[in-house]
């Protein structure tokens, strides 16, 4: 078997970028497109951290912590908007959240 | 094989980090076995002294004063017909008892039982508890919604808002004792420099606790016990035991988030509660009790009363042999009871035996040199005396059930957030001015 | 000899476990993106997160797997299923789940992934493995020690002193945007401001 090395690490996480993006333009309900922003997000950490252990030093770690802390933040914002919009509008379809549409 | 196995008896790391996998699998066996014999314990003890507490006996029919009760217990569980709800969600509906159960098993990965004795030690140790632990919540939240009926719902949705608010104020006391661990000062005021050596990893806070000869409970002096009083109540609210309790009592919301699981799965349920509590207990002890260190480590540490602390664990399993003896003796001599004497007589016998084979090793093992029976003699210490510190925090759990009534849901709320965090934060910033400007 | 710094002796079952947690994630991200019900692509999350967790552990960055498995699986999943709940509404479960324009956003994803995959099959020579030099045993403090600086013990700071480190400006930063977050949060979900 041929060791693993970071290339391994950087298909991985060129994959769940591909779905995350599949999923961002596919769905049509607004919580999953939320999650597949996540799973974007988590492809990107991956790949900060595989070249961080390839160069050596710890500069992709760390910014990937703060990648984390900015998902948390903005996941909590667009899920209050979310809400904020669902108590107007009954519904969580992005196809019918067209208010500007006249 | 052979090899790996004799390799692991005269290390001094644990077996994760030496890259050991036999003893690592091994103490994964043993901590499956020890959690459910605990278990067991517990639900016989938990009923049996929330019975003297209220007066009464308790089970007493089952086996020699209901010693077989938990048995009785696990086998009606596991007999019992298995109900889904019609609209419930199947597949959500089977893995959320396992999402529970998965994330209490796997705090125990990193609890230190000893310098050497555990799965492994990773850097990242109180991290990974706090994380972990943390994914309980969502085995709870998943069991409510999956039932599909309002009172699971309902149950679900206050266990996991009142989990997630006191998660706060324990990460912040957890962050108090780190803040203690990169002290090199000796004594409960000493701080003589500090930064370079504070570590996350459970095996490293207990030996910073060794260094400084104080248990962190005792550190500056009024800090590190507001600090372990806020993790304290902060556990029991995380493993949702009374007096938090509303969201799983049977008085309430007709048991919460666990109404429609019925057998097999409420025990799985109950199973990951209590191996919970064990887990909090562990991490509360390893943080502020001095993990695996016997009482007094700076004052009583010549080689005479490091012999008599070992004689500790023989001794504690030979009162509870000779307690129940005495009980064996106190039954009445009618033929009626003839089994369950017998039956009381057997299990003090059996006691007692593995009370002899630990003074055996105690006495063996006295001298303070690597062979073989000191190193077993050490490795049971070590043990030993965790254990009976964890052993104290269960019977509060018990002793906080049987005495204060439950709070109501806003009003635990509004205490996880309005007291227990200000507090939680006062005494992380005050340990910190206090570690900086001590000499 | 610390089995982190050991480079050579890489140890038999890594690529069982790297093949095992890269499948749990694509599989993971599979589920999310097809599943009809919102609950089970949050699980199917989370079963993801938990992968990418282990795949940081085993790229010897156990500081960030913590913070992942704290933060992700632990505070935005459960927020997640939170908000599912509250806005679970029985008309979505029957329509149509997919847009209208389906292919045009499936077909733009795998080109974006040949992309990468051609990008990195003709960079393939850049990346070369170097010596391990992230010892796993100290890991948060270097962490830390980049966050806030080195320790210089000097005549001034006899017991120590931290000076400004690389990244303490962004942890500052980043602490003010979650307060910002949580603000915003907060005055938008009231029914009354």
């Amino acid at each position: 078997m041929v060791p693993i090395a970071t290339m391994h690490y950087l298909v991985v996480a060129a994959a769940l970028f591909a779905l995350g993006v599949v999923g961002v333009l596919t769905r049509r309900n607004v919580v999953i497109i939320l999650m597949s922003i996540e799973l974007i997000l988590n492809a990107v950490n991956l790949n900060l951290v595989a070249f961080s252990r390839m160069w050596g030093n710890l500069h992709g770690q760390l910014f990937s912590i703060f990648i984390v802390v900015d998902a948390a933040a903005e996941a909590a914002v667009g899920l209050g908007i979310l809400i904020a919009f669902f108590r107007n509008k009954e519904t969580i379809n992005v196809d019918e959240i067209d208010l500007l549409k006249w | 094989m052979l090899r790996e196995f004799m390799s692991y008896l005269g290390s001094s790391v644990t077996p994760g980090q030496a890259g050991n996998e036999l003893w690592a699998l091994i103490y994964v066996f043993v901590i499956f076995a020890g959690v459910a014999v605990i278990v067991l314990c517990m639900n016989w003890i938990e009923r049996k002294a929330l019975a003297h507490f209220q007066i009464r006996l308790g089970p007493m029919r089952v086996g020699p004063h209901g010693l077989l009760q938990p048995f009785a217990d696990a086998l009606k569980l596991m007999l019992k017909e298995d109900i889904i709800p019609d609209e419930a969600d199947a597949v959500v509906f089977w893995v959320a008892p396992v999402i529970g159960l998965l994330a209490a098993f796997t705090v125990y990965i990193v609890i230190p039982f000893g310098p050497s004795q555990a799965v492994t030690d990773m850097n990242i140790g109180i991290l990974f508890m706090l994380g972990v632990s943390s994914l309980g919540v969502l085995g709870i939240v998943t069991a409510g919604w999956a039932s599909n009926s309002h009172y699971p719902l309902i149950g679900a949705l206050r266990s996991s808002a009142q989990m997630v608010s006191y998660e706060v104020a324990m990460g912040m006391a957890i962050l108090s004792a780190i803040l203690l661990t990169s002290l090199h000062g000796v004594g409960i005021y000493g701080v003589s420099g500090n930064g370079d050596t504070g570590t996350l990893s459970m095996i490293g806070i207990v030996q910073a606790q060794q260094e400084q000869h104080v248990w962190f409970l005792f550190k500056f002096f009024p800090l590190g016990f507001i600090a372990f009083a806020i993790f304290a109540i902060a556990m029991v609210a995380e493993t949702n035991r009374a007096p938090f309790d509303l969201p799983e009592a049977e008085s309430e919301l007709t048991a919460g988030f666990h109404t429609e699981y019925s057998g097999l799965r409420w025990s799985l349920f109950m199973l990951g509660e209590y191996a919970a509590m064990v887990a909090v207990s562990s991490i509360a002890v390893t943080l502020w009790l001095g993990g695996w260190m016997h009482p007094f480590p700076n004052l009583l540490n010549g080689p005479a009363w490091e012999f008599i602390f070992s004689l500790f664990p023989g001794l504690t399993f030979g009162a509870l042999a000779a307690i129940a003896f005495l009980g064996t003796a106190r039954m009445p001599s009618h033929s009626f009871f003839r089994i369950q004497r017998a039956g009381l007589a057997v299990f003090a016998a059996l006691i007692g035996l593995i009370a002899l084979f630990l003074l055996v090793i105690a006495v063996a093992g006295r001298a303070n040199d690597t062979s073989i029976a000191a190193r077993f003699r050490e490795g049971i210490d070590y043990i030993y005396w965790f254990m009976l510190k964890v052993a104290v925090f269960m019977y509060l759990f018990i002793w906080y059930r049987a005495t204060w009534p439950r709070y109501r849901f806003d009003q635990l709320m509004k205490v996880g957030w309005k007291v227990m965090l200000p507090i939680s934060l006062g005494v992380l910033i005050l340990t910190a001015i206090v570690g900086v400007l001590l000499p | 000899m610390n089995p982190a710094l050991n480079v050579g002796a890489a140890p038999i079952a890594t690529p069982f476990f790297f093949y095992m947690l890269a499948g749990a994630a694509i599989l993971g991200g599979l589920l999310v993106i097809t599943r009809r019900n919102a609950v089970h692509s949050a699980l199917a999350l989370i079963v993801t997160l938990l992968s990418v967790s282990g795949l940081y552990l085993m790229l010897y960055a156990p500081f960030v797997a913590g913070v992942q498995i704290i933060v992700y699986a632990g505070g935005i999943m459960v927020l997640f299923l939170f908000v599912i709940m509250l806005v679970n509404i029985e008309r979505v479960s029957k329509e149509r789940q997919f847009n209208r324009i389906w292919p045009v956003g499936l077909v733009a994803s795998c080109s974006l992934l040949a992309l990468f995959l051609a990008a990195f099959t003709k960079g393939k020579d850049l990346f070369h493995d170097r010596p391990l030099t992230l010892p796993e045993a100290t890991n948060t403090q270097q962490v830390a020690t980049m966050l806030y600086g080195e320790i210089v013990k000097t005549i001034q700071y006899p017991n120590g002193q931290y000076m400004i480190g690389q990244y303490t400006f962004a942890f500052e930063i980043a602490s003010l945007l979650l307060l910002v977050a949580i603000l915003g949060a907060v005055i938008m979900t009231k029914k009354k401001i």
